[in-house]
């Protein structure tokens, strides 16, 4: 059977025009059928598939394209092609070949699929988002759906990331996917490295690169050191750093580039934790998002049942929420007391100097030690592990060990004045794009507190965003520390801790256990204001040893 | 006011005097600010806080206000700004968002007077009231604005901008209760002092953030501001709008912005990134800097003129933890270094130049524009005389017209429109471009299409009489090569020349003009003029520069040139004929060869040999009984396309390969084939014919040019009722439920071809319409208008 005639193309289906996409399905369908009927002669033929070499390939082959099929009919925006591609999958199916099924349930394991927009139910505005990051990406992936909590956001994010990913840079298109699995694979976040493993074969990267860093070109190497510096401790980066990439020779990068690189690597550093601290699942058509095995009882998935999809497990939520609803609720009230007072209050007792500055000390210092007690080892998975080097390299060393984290003033550097014009200068328009993120992030309130309505929550969001900058050493002269004890609890700082920190050792207990009444939507948003944050963190200390090392 | 700053310059006594120095801070300065002795300047940062003297040869430390054991955020210091009336006070802005003031008269060690910690956020910025002894006004990162009486403990009143973060807050010069403020969303407003409630005016000056405003010293009203989008603008708010009336664009995001003293049109600018040279700036003259200090090794954070009747002292502090004093005349001068050229096509293909002359005296003597024609125009620069900065020395301008006898391009515009391309078969085709061709005069065109169909259609369907004509004016002889191109001459040829002189400082030589434009009329002079202009100011010594002679203008040899070349009378077909036993490989390489050879040799003769129209019809005749597939002949056929397409005959290359579709677009790549029909459309589009174009796109086959016209095909309509914009699907408007676009003359729905009058937009179906207005001039709907369909 020769592949070139079997190849299926699937950019048809990205287009706007449902003519184009009709002839496009059509052409699946055709070649689905046909390999089928071939996988069925040699079924006949052999009676036992498992034993022929070759078969098991094409079977291979199939099975993703099936796989692939399965995606696009739970979460294609376009209604005509997930009937259609449900309709192949069904008489496929008749035919007698096994058919996978989606595993899990829903893009978030921590978040009920029923609390989140079913693909088809969207709104005008939200359609016109999914089809645009369909037609670029040729999927609809679970960062999406988790996202479009946020639509106002989403838009910027999706526009951001597109234009990293695809339009003009200084940097090939294979680069960038790469560098996006550097990064993901720094916070062994196996989600964003399969997509980014399969993009990054699609505009034809070299398949021997992915089986390490070290089989990557001598200039990506160079980048894995700023990689690992900039994800646990970027204040530790140094002009020097700059220096070693852009004057290596023949392996040295151009400014223009390491902008983009640097851009990039922080997108993705804090893109892992968001996949983390909203539970990403894997992508349909990815390994491990999708089984061939029929459901059973007996081989029931981890995942379904932590996912709160199913009866029994809704009923456990039930009744552990009966018993901690009227504990939770006094949660709300008591925060939103405090922000008040904090509100009224804070002309009355004027703190001293020396005590602000401590207070920022202690807060710093505190943070590193706010840790979840079960600090089990998660030894990454071998495939992503792959990825990168120097697994020991992480944030929790130096917590352990107490390390002094320098204090970095943002009246002296920050991102409105000084970050966006270097990035505008060496990667026009991106300084733009990540300004107008970083805005609507920060800005993004719905003025509303779990049930409460007509809130003020800017003192709140603003506390999370000073938080985490503090916990990279990054200080607010104009902030009154104290504030971030008052408002954020422990069990919250453990999961702002965790997700912007070490994001792989997140888990759903984590992520229930704060904020109880709240919703999911709000959740959301506080994981955006965390990789909002975090992305700014990093791009400042980047930029500001890329300022040194140009004056 | 101005009053009173004068009785300061007397009472400060005669001018000032001093030389560019700099001293070392012990930390980086965030801004700086000067005494109105014009004797001291203070110095702040977040770790410094002092005085220091200006003495002539130095800067000396006076006072070093950052007192006290312990280091306090409310000395950390975003600006400072010493009040214009009282020697004694100044006032800082901390980065904790804390206000102080300070009073130098105090005995103690510590000066510190007033603390104001209202603010919540960060303050960027203080300014004090220019004649009010006791009004300090400020603003901060909260969003807030707060005037301040000095003599009371709060602030008298708060303006809320509405906005996140406010950047500069300044008093008007002249305007007793008006102060200005920027923002980071990108506006200004305009605050009276007495109504906090609400701003009198808000306009978006710059995209981003504004940094920095200052209003002019002298001219009501001017108000210049800087922004993170990198540039510098100049606002009149004296109008009913603010009307932008100059706008220079930096090199970097503009942090600081402040008029030069005594010049009317001058300003200094610093950046707060990655440039860190401070730059004085013409807003006349918006790109070249009139001035530039590059002193500093790290971003200036503040610069401040000396003195405000002085124009040649600035004073700046860095991040280098330098302070500076730059004097006018040692600054660079970029304008000197630059090379100032212009170009620029003209309505007819006409190209003027304009560069320094002296470069063009050095140009002249190698000829480098020889075939073109070249004229004078006179570059008369009107003088004001007002005007200090008046440029540079002298400037040549030629124009340089590409051909004579215009309007040659007129067998292009024919040759589209009446080019059959599709719908009929190959040689029907063919027919009719080569008769086309010839009717136009091109017969080497003619014969082509006639060879293209002898190859690709059966002989048996050529008419003899057809053949016999194009074959008639060919040519045929045992010449190895007897292509005849006479292709653009490019050899020197003869013109009368003329030379104008323009002596210097003769800015208005109005018979020299006369002359020009005599010399213009009759099209055949060559001449270069230079334009001088008067000295420049003074202070940019641009005096220097100038010569005091006369220049020699070069001269140019003129040929006419003829407008068109003469086709080739190219017969390769006839050639390969006659050859009995053809080899491929050897005819393309003649071909290829062919026009090179004669493009080289520019001024070859033409050879016309006459051969008989029979040998060809003969040999047609035999190549088809031998059954050559046309295949064989599109190695030939490529390179003839090839040939036209160097020719810069895009157009027949397009043709040809639209006419002969599949038959010759595989041996083409694709790029090639994409580059030509490009070029074409270009051509097409220039000549404003679209609908030729139009169909070019459609008929190729190249994915990237067929998908021209494939974008922005939507065309939005309002409703003709609510006038709101209809949604896509549908003639009923959503909103008004009514049938938008209807015909007024039988008030159906129009579904297709909808025309309408731009007077009063009624309309309708096309043949209604022009039925209505074959028997009536008004307007079907009765609305009265004539309307008039053409």
């Amino acid at each position: 059977m020769a592949e070139g005639e079997n190849e299926v193309r699937w950019e048809g289906l990205c287009s706007r025009d449902s003519s184009t996409r009709e002839t496009a399905l059509e052409n699946i369908r055709q070649i689905v059928l046909r390999k089928t009927e071939y996988l069925r002669s040699v079924k006949e033929t052999l009676y036992r598939p498992s034993d022929g070499l070759s078969n098991a390939v094409s079977l291979d082959g199939m099975n993703k394209l099936l796989a692939h099929l399965l995606m696009l009919s739970k979460r294609c925006p376009f209604e005509d092609v997930r009937e259609r591609s449900g309709f192949i999958l069904k008489s496929v199916e008749e035919l007698g070949i096994r058919i996978p099924r989606p595993l899990g349930h829903g893009p978030s394991r921590f978040i009920p699929e029923k609390e989140i927009l079913q693909v088809g139910s969207e709104d005008a505005q939200m359609h016109a988002l999914f089809a645009d990051s369909f037609a670029a990406l040729g999927r609809l992936d679970n960062i999406t759906l988790v996202m479009v909590f946020h639509p106002q956001y989403l838009e910027s994010f999706l526009k951001t990331q597109h234009y990293l990913l695809q339009m003009d840079g200084p940097l090939p298109l294979h680069y960038r996917h790469y560098i996006g699995i550097m990064a993901a694979a720094r916070h062994q976040c196996s989600y964003l490295v399969n997509l980014h493993v399969n993009d990054f074969l699609h505009v034809g990267g070299d398949p021997k690169w992915l089986n390490g860093l070290e089989n990557a070109p001598q200039k990506l190497q160079n980048l894995g050191e700023l990689n690992k510096v900039l994800a646990h401790r970027p204040w530790l980066i140094t002009k020097e750093h700059i220096e070693g990439l852009l004057k290596a020779e023949e392996h040295s990068w151009s400014l223009a580039e390491l902008v983009h690189a640097v851009v990039l690597l922080t997108h993705y550093h804090s893109l892992a934790s968001f996949t983390f601290g909203c539970g990403i699942s894997p992508e349909i058509h990815c390994d491990g998002g999708h089984t061939f095995r029929p459901p059973s009882v007996s081989n029931y998935c981890i995942c379904d049942i932590t996912n709160g999809n199913h009866n029994v497990d809704e009923m456990q939520v039930n009744s552990a929420g009966n018993i901690s609803v009227s504990d939770s609720f006094f949660e709300v009230e008591a925060l939103m007391e405090k922000m008040k007072q904090l509100q009224e209050c804070r002309d009355e007792e004027e703190a001293s100097q020396e005590e602000m500055a401590s207070r920022f000390e202690i807060e710093k210092r505190e943070s590193m030690l706010v840790f979840s007690s079960d600090d089990d080892e998660v030894t990454p998975a071998r495939d992503v592990s792959r990825h990168f080097e120097d697994t020991s390299y992480g944030y929790k060393d130096f917590s352990r060990h107490g390390m002094h984290v320098p204090t970095f003033r943002v009246q002296d550097y920050c991102w409105e004045d000084h970050g966006y014009s270097l990035v505008n200068r060496l990667y026009p328009d991106v300084g733009q794009l990540i300004d107008e993120k970083f805005h609507i992030a920060y800005n993004l309130t719905y003025n509303t507190m779990a049930m409460h309505k007509d809130v003020d929550t800017s003192m709140l969001r603003r506390a999370i965003w000073n938080y985490i900058h503090c916990m990279f050493g990054i200080r607010y002269d104009d902030y009154d520390y104290g504030e971030i004890n008052q408002l954020l609890d422990r069990s919250f700082k453990v999961y702002i801790k965790t997700v912007v920190c070490t994001p792989e050792k997140v888990t759903k207990r984590m992520y229930d256990s704060f904020w109880r009444q709240f919703k999911h939507s709000e959740k959301v948003h506080v994981n955006l204001l965390l990789i909002e944050a975090r992305m700014q963190a990093e791009l400042l200390y980047a930029l500001r040893a890329i300022t040194r090392y140009m004056t | 006011m101005e009053k009173m700053s004068r009785v300061t310059t007397a009472l400060s006594g005669s001018a000032l005097t001093g030389r560019t120095m700099h001293c070392h801070l012990d930390a980086p300065a965030n801004a700086i600010s000067v005494c109105r002795d014009a004797a001291q300047v203070v110095v702040a940062g977040r770790s410094i806080f002092k005085i220091y003297a200006i003495e002539e040869e130095q800067f000396v430390e006076k006072l070093n206000l950052r007192v006290g054991r312990k280091p306090s955020l409310n000395l950390s210091c975003a600006d400072v700004v010493w009040h214009q009336m009282d020697e004694n006070l100044l006032a800082t802005a901390a980065t904790n968002g804390v206000v102080v003031t300070w009073n130098l008269g105090r005995p103690s060690r510590n000066k510190q007077d007033q603390l104001f910690t209202e603010h919540k956020r960060t303050v960027n910025k203080v300014c004090f009231h220019p004649t009010e002894a006791h009004v300090l006004l400020s603003g901060s990162q909260d969003g807030f604005m707060k005037c301040f009486d000095l003599r009371r403990k709060d602030s008298v009143s708060t303006f809320s901008g509405q906005s996140e973060s406010v950047r500069d807050v300044q008093f008007s010069i002249r305007d007793y209760f008006t102060f200005a403020s920027t923002f980071e969303n990108g506006n200004v407003q305009l605050w009276d002092i007495r109504r906090p409630d609400r701003c009198e005016r808000m306009f978006t000056a710059h995209n981003g953030p504004v940094f920095c405003c200052d209003w002019h010293p002298e001219d009501r009203g001017w108000l210049a501001t800087g922004g993170r989008d990198k540039m510098v603008k100049v606002w009149d708010m004296t109008t009913h709008r603010a009307k932008e009336m100059h706008c220079v664009q930096t090199i970097a995001s503009v942090a600081r912005v402040k008029w030069r003293p005594e010049c009317r049109h001058h300003l200094a600018t610093c950046s707060m990134m990655v440039d860190h040279n401070i730059y004085v700036w013409d807003v006349r003259r918006p790109f070249v800097p009139a001035a530039m200090f590059e002193e500093h090794r790290d971003v200036t954070t503040g610069i401040a003129w000396r003195h405000p009747h002085d124009p040649s002292f600035l004073l700046s502090g860095s991040k280098d933890s330098t302070l500076c004093q730059h004097l006018f005349r040692d600054a660079s001068q970029p304008v000197e270094r630059a090379n100032p050229e212009g170009l620029c096509y003209g309505l007819f293909g006409d190209l003027a130049f304009a560069a320094k002359e002296s470069l063009v005296a050095a140009e002249s003597g190698r000829k480098p524009y020889t075939g073109d024609r070249r004229h004078p125009i006179f570059f008369k620069r009107k003088l004001d005389p007002a005007e200090p900065f008046s440029g540079l020395a002298s400037s040549a301008l030629s124009v340089f017209e590409t051909e004579s006898g215009g309007g040659s391009m007129s067998w292009f515009v024919d040759t589209a429109e009446r080019y059959a391309l599709a719908g009929r078969p190959l040689a029907e085709l063919c027919d009719h471009n080569a008769k086309v061709a010839r009717e136009l005069g091109r017969n080497q065109v003619a014969q082509t299409w006639t060879m293209l169909r002898i190859i690709y259609c059966s002989p048996g369907l050529v008419s003899s009489a057809n053949l016999n004509h194009s074959v008639g004016k060919g040519s045929s002889c045992g010449l190895p090569l007897m292509n005849s191109f006479n292709l653009k001459d490019m050899g020197p040829g003869l013109g009368s020349e003329t030379r104008l002189d323009r002596s210097k400082g003769d800015t208005r030589s109005d018979t020299a003009l006369l002359d020009s434009s005599a010399t213009l009329i009759t099209n055949e002079d060559n001449e270069e003029t230079e334009g001088s202009d008067v000295p420049a100011d003074y202070l940019l010594g641009d005096v220097e520069g100038e010569e005091d002679e006369l220049y020699p203008l070069d001269t140019e040899h003129v040929h006419p040139e003829e407008p068109e070349y003469v086709l080739p009378q190219e017969a390769f077909p006839l050639r390969h004929e006659i050859v009995d036993t053809p080899s491929g490989p050897e005819h393309l390489q003649d071909k290829a060869d062919s026009p090179h050879v004669s493009g080289n040799e520019a001024d070859t003769a033409s050879l016309a040999p006459v051969d008989s129209s029979s040998s060809l019809l003969s040999v047609s005749h035999a190549l088809y009984d031998s059954r050559l597939p046309p295949d064989f002949f599109s190695v030939l056929v490529r390179d003839m396309l090839h040939f036209y397409a160097e020719q810069g005959d895009v157009q027949m290359a397009v043709s040809v390969l639209i006419v002969l579709g599949e038959r010759v677009r595989k041996d083409i790549d694709e790029q090639t084939q994409e580059h030509w029909y490009t070029s074409y459309i270009d051509l097409l589009q220039r000549f404003c014919l679209w609908n030729v174009s139009n169909e070019v796109v459609k008929l190729s086959t190249s994915r990237a040019v067929s998908c021209l016209n494939q974008a922005s095909t939507t065309l939005h309509v309002n409703c003709s009722h609510c006038k709101r914009p209809m949604s896509s699907r549908g003639w009923v408007c959503d909103r008004c439920h009514r049938c938008a676009s209807m015909c007024a003359v039988c008030h159906h729905v129009v579904k297709g071809l909808f025309v309408w009058c731009q007077g009063c937009s009624h309309g309708g179906h096309l043949q209604h319409i022009m039925k209505w207005l074959e028997g009536s001039s008004h307007c079907p709907a009765g609305c009265g208008h004539l309307c008039e369909y053409s």
